[in-house]
């Protein structure tokens, strides 16, 4: 029989305790080497959409928060089109879509200035309601943990993710709650009753 | 988009996220299983990073942190390789970042504790992006092993860390390399996390002589693998799109 001849994948290590000496270098004190670090601004003036904020913290299966812990999001502009790769055209110029944040070293919290993702749809071209792709590293995650933020003041009755999913009282760990107007908090719970989903797409 | 969508990742060649020998995966741990779904937009696209972003000493840790005239100290090294994803082809424009320890095995961090010395003259970090056929190369010190709190005596292997972003987010990987005839990589229990010793071995660059400048820097070669991508001549999509 022939092979195939395909790689594997390089496997996944941690990211260890000083990630942010990689990815966050200014945030942990190592200046002089990066201007910024990459994906701290996510939306110039000028950028389409609403404006929001959207705050956390990553928590264990103890319930304390991760001081350690590294998150980065992924999602489209005001119109629901990503900026780089997407097919369907060019997205808003003063929008990156991406963006990469480290917990406070003391209390684990992180906050983020974004605007309000546009609808995207899914594979089979049913829209699914707004969301923002995170992905969490840190110190013991052997591999990034992938999940999804919804929006509690979208309709998310009809979305072909959330649809999918058996355990109907795991969906509300996909939606942030509104603090107030244009501000979210998106808490990501790695284990306990109230664990957030986490993805393999 | 010339890509179409993933190869199914193996979540058997990768860790698992509970492995008690770590011991701090045991409450980092998620208990139920992931929910899959295909792939969308979300994990086709992914952002790009153009060269713009690069400063000129960005993939030179020896020189990046340190004061005009000095260097790093330890034993001079050049990382190179290619980004390459499971079909083999090379990835280009691909951000790939590196970070690590000193030649003495501390890191430049506020929470690190270990005795050994930090060097004035080295950061840690680094980055660059992947050439037309996915291959990069960085200059830097050989990291030291170090001391960790996990039982009572354990002992990272001499490892750079790297961040790969590759054409779309669900390729997103973040690793460690590892070098040549370190005997404690298989003392390890953060190595030991990886199932197969065979996935292990892809983690471990080999001393490449032949790269090697004359009289000034070792070379060691390190290939990434990301998700691979299928053709999309087939793919299978609704009616009119
Ligand atoms: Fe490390």
């Amino acid at each position: 029989m022939q092979k195939l001849n395909l790689l594997k994948e390089s496997p996944s290590q941690t990211a260890g305790p000083y990630v942010h000496i990689g990815c966050v270098p200014n945030f942990s004190g190592i200046h002089g080497v990066y201007p910024e670090d990459l994906g701290a601004v996510m939306r110039r003036e000028g950028a389409k959409g609403q404006p929001i904020t959207i705050k956390g913290a990553v928590w264990d299966g103890t319930g304390t928060p991760l001081k350690d812990a590294l998150v980065e999001v992924w999602q489209p502009d005001a119109d629901g089109i990503f900026t780089s790769g997407d097919p369907r055209g060019a997205g808003d110029p003063n929008f990156s879509g991406w963006g990469r944040f480290a917990g406070d070293y003391d209390t684990g919290e992180w906050a983020f200035e974004t605007v309000k993702p546009g609808p995207v749809p899914f594979p089979d071209g049913r829209m699914q309601a707004p969301n923002i792709t995170f992905w969490v590293v840190a110190r013991g995650i052997n591999i990034g943990l992938q999940t999804r933020m919804y929006f509690p003041d979208e309709d998310n009755s009809a979305d072909p993710v959330l649809g999918r999913m058996e355990h109907k009282n795991r969906v509300p760990t996909l939606i942030a709650q509104k603090e107030s107007e244009g501000v979210y908090r998106f808490d990501i719970r790695l284990q306990g009753h109230k664990e957030t989903v986490f993805f393999d797409v | 988009m010339s890509d179409g969508n993933y190869f199914t990742r193996d979540r058997s060649w990768h860790p698992p996220a509970y492995t008690p020998s770590y011991k701090t995966s045991v409450v980092r741990s998620p208990n139920k299983a992931l929910i899959s779904f295909p792939p969308t937009l979300s994990e086709q696209t992914g952002p790009v990073f153009g060269h713009n972003i690069l400063g000129e000493l960005d993939n030179d840790l020896i020189h990046n942190f340190a004061q005009p005239g000095e260097s790093a100290i330890g034993q001079r090294i050049i990382v190179h390789g290619r980004v390459l994803d499971e079909n083999g082809r090379g990835v280009p424009g691909a951000l790939v970042e590196f970070w690590q320890a000193n030649a003495g095995g501390r890191y430049r961090h506020k929470k690190e504790g270990y005795l050994a010395p930090l060097d004035p003259n080295f950061g840690g970090c680094g980055r660059t992006i992947t050439d037309a056929e996915g291959g990069y190369r960085f200059r830097t010190v050989k990291p030291g092993p170090y001391p960790w709190p996990n039982r009572q005596n354990d002992w990272r292997p001499a490892h750079i860390h790297f961040s790969i972003f590759g054409s779309g987010f669900g390729q997103r990987l973040i690793t460690q390399m590892y070098f040549e005839g370190d005997p404690l990589i298989w003392q390890c229990p953060i190595v030991d996390t990886i199932p197969s010793r065979e996935a292990i071995e892809t983690l471990i660059a080999p001393l490449d002589m032949a790269n090697t400048i004359p009289m000034d820097a070792r070379a060691y070669k390190f290939d990434i693998v990301l998700r691979g991508r299928r053709s999309t001549m087939f793919e299978n999509r609704p009616e009119g799109n």
